[in-house]
């Protein structure tokens, strides 16, 4: 497998790793080994390295729903320009392209959801080229990025075993 | 009053597992990191959990054929096939067991007659010497150094081999060493057993953990397949260790021997394990090989840390092993554990719970995760480096006494 992939998905279970324990893992000199990530945050192949937090566990007010947006598509740019007007709002998590009922899928989060229904009805909905939007708040997260939110898996292997 | 006088002899000659006391030891403690595990730190994939689960609900509760599912039988026949390159007939040449620990037992027990010599090399599983003795054989400990990589030499098992010698067990990868046999160094081995006419046991639960290079099962040998019971089974490569089951390969008189006491002493496996090993086989090797580069990630850190350390430790291929060698210490294997686990505690295992051979090593299990390595791995360097200056403070004070 090509090494700096190794490295990539190294960091993406656990961005914590020094450059010693990537080194140890994947028996590559250290040097190596964080000249390729130096090389891959340059690219902007990395793009940040950040925790994942648990909000709710600190009692932060956080409101996060999932929006469709029907979009007319214009000549030459397709969905793009109509895109980027939508995530720049700092308040829009994540944006994708859909295939199916509707054509972008926004993450969106706010405070509170009177926060969230402003955002929409003022900033959202009359962008030029949304023709309409569907909100759908999010009630609880189980899992997020592969990571199941309320789960504390215990070692309850035997200390010592043959 | 005592009732020991009652027992078999021969229960009552075999030693308990020299890993007990540690273990009572180190479940007192509070803070302990355990590298003295033998199993995987992942769970069962849920896949295979969640074939279990459905079992379950569908009622599948009831007895099954002695030698198993005939659909698992199937699904091992492919897999065994497909993956060690060697046939075998799902009737009648594979036998679905309650882990390979049975497998073993009933391998021993089919074959052996009492007066046989049985070769192990060492150092070695726990169960080998206690499940020969049972089976009312002679144990012959080989003992495999560090020199030679922890393999079996062909020479050694020459001079090893008696008139009575009826059986050589090879465990490779190995518990405790990790150590691996390629296939050049198992042909040589092949030639002695042909031309003294052994069987063998390969116990080869840990073939699919092997890092570098390809596991070679013994019977895919020219010449190995009939005299060869392979023993496999799903705890480590599937991390199923709770659900107990495996199963061995061989020709039809050993399988049907075999199957013949386990139909009178076990019945069968447990149907929902062997549901659930079927899911395994059927869709669990993508994971499986997740799981094995996970450990390969985490042996290589071993090896650097005990490098960084100055602890010698020979380079471990497969099964998730380490051995390092701990007598610059000055410390006896069960002193360095003890000790290791009362000022660092972590735990270890001593390398001569493994036989006589193992003494001045230890065993650490990298199946844990990498913060607990890493920390792990840490307080040991600290150890190693405090009892490395006790020591010489010791001999610098043995030489100013003269």
């Amino acid at each position: 497998m090509d090494r700096s992939i190794e490295i990539l998905e190294l960091l993406a279970s656990n961005c914590r790793l020094t450059v010693e324990q990537m080194a140890g893992m994947l028996d590559m000199p250290v040097e190596e080994v964080g000249r390729t990530i130096a090389a891959l945050e340059a690219k902007k192949v990395i793009l940040g390295y950040r925790a994942m937090v648990n909000w709710e566990k600190v009692g932060k007010e956080r409101v996060l729903a999932f929006i469709e947006i029907k979009v007319q598509p214009q000549r030459d740019v397709g969905f793009q320009a109509v895109a980027e007007r939508i995530y720049r709002y700092p308040e829009v998590k994540t944006l994708y392209l859909m295939s199916g009922a509707f054509d972008l899928a926004a993450l969106v989060e706010g405070r509170t959801m009177q926060d969230v229904a402003n955002f929409v009805a003022t900033k959202l909905a009359p962008i030029e080229g949304v023709m309409s939007t569907t909100t759908h708040f999010v009630m609880q997260t189980y899992k997020e990025e592969g990571v199941v939110l309320d789960e504390y898996q215990k070692d309850r292997r035997l200390v010592v075993s043959p | 009053m005592s009732w020991e006088a009652y027992l078999n002899p021969i229960v009552r000659a075999v030693p308990p597992s020299g890993i007990r006391r540690f273990f009572d030891l180190a479940s007192e403690m509070e803070g302990v990191i355990s590298l003295g595990v033998g199993e995987p730190d992942f769970v069962t994939p849920w896949h295979i959990r969640e074939a279990g689960i459905y079992a379950l609900e569908k009622g599948y509760t009831m007895y099954t054929a002695n030698s198993g599912l005939p659909r698992l039988r199937q699904e091992v026949a492919a897999y065994v096939a497909g993956q060690f390159g060697v046939a075998y007939d799902p009737d009648g040449e594979i036998l679905i067991t309650v882990g390979v620990s049975e497998a073993l037992d009933l391998a021993l027990r089919a074959i052996v007659a009492p007066g046989d010599e049985v070769i192990v090399p060492e150092p070695c599983y726990v169960s080998y010497m206690p499940c020969v003795l049972l089976a009312g054989g002679t144990p012959v400990p080989l003992p495999t150094t560090v020199e030679n990589g922890f393999r079996l030499t062909p020479e050694q098992l020459e001079q090893a081999i008696t008139p009575r010698t009826k059986a050589l067990v090879l465990c490779y990868p190995n518990n405790p060493t990790g150590a691996i046999m390629p296939r050049d160094a198992l042909l040589a081995i092949a030639e002695v057993v042909k031309a003294n006419d052994l069987i063998v046991i390969a116990d080869e639960i840990y073939g699919q953990l092997t890092y570098e290079g390809e596991h070679t099962c013994f019977a895919a040998l020219p010449g190995m397949r009939e005299r060869t019971i392979v023993l496999q089974g799903f705890s480590k490569a599937f991390a199923m260790t709770g659900w107990r089951i495996g199963y061995a390969c061989g020709n039809p008189d050993f399988i049907g021997a075999m199957t013949k006491i386990h139909q009178y002493t076990m019945l069968c496996a447990p149907i929902g394990a062997q549901l659930a090993a079927i899911e395994a086989l059927r869709n669990g090797l993508q994971e499986m090989r997740n799981m094995v580069r996970q450990y390969n990630y985490r042996r290589r850190l071993v090896i650097d840390a005990f490098k960084t350390m100055g602890l010698p430790c020979f380079r471990p291929g497969g099964a998730f092993y380490a051995f390092p060698q701990i007598d610059l210490t000055g410390l006896s294997s069960e002193e360095f554990t003890e000790l290791l686990l009362r000022e660092e505690k972590v735990a270890v295992v001593p390398g001569n719970a493994f036989g006589a051979s193992g003494e001045g090593f230890v065993r650490c299990s990298y199946a844990a995760s990498v913060e607990n390595l890493t920390e792990a791995l840490k307080r040991m360097a600290n150890f190693v480096r405090r009892h490395r200056r006790i020591r010489c403070q010791r001999e610098a004070g043995a030489v100013e006494n003269l």
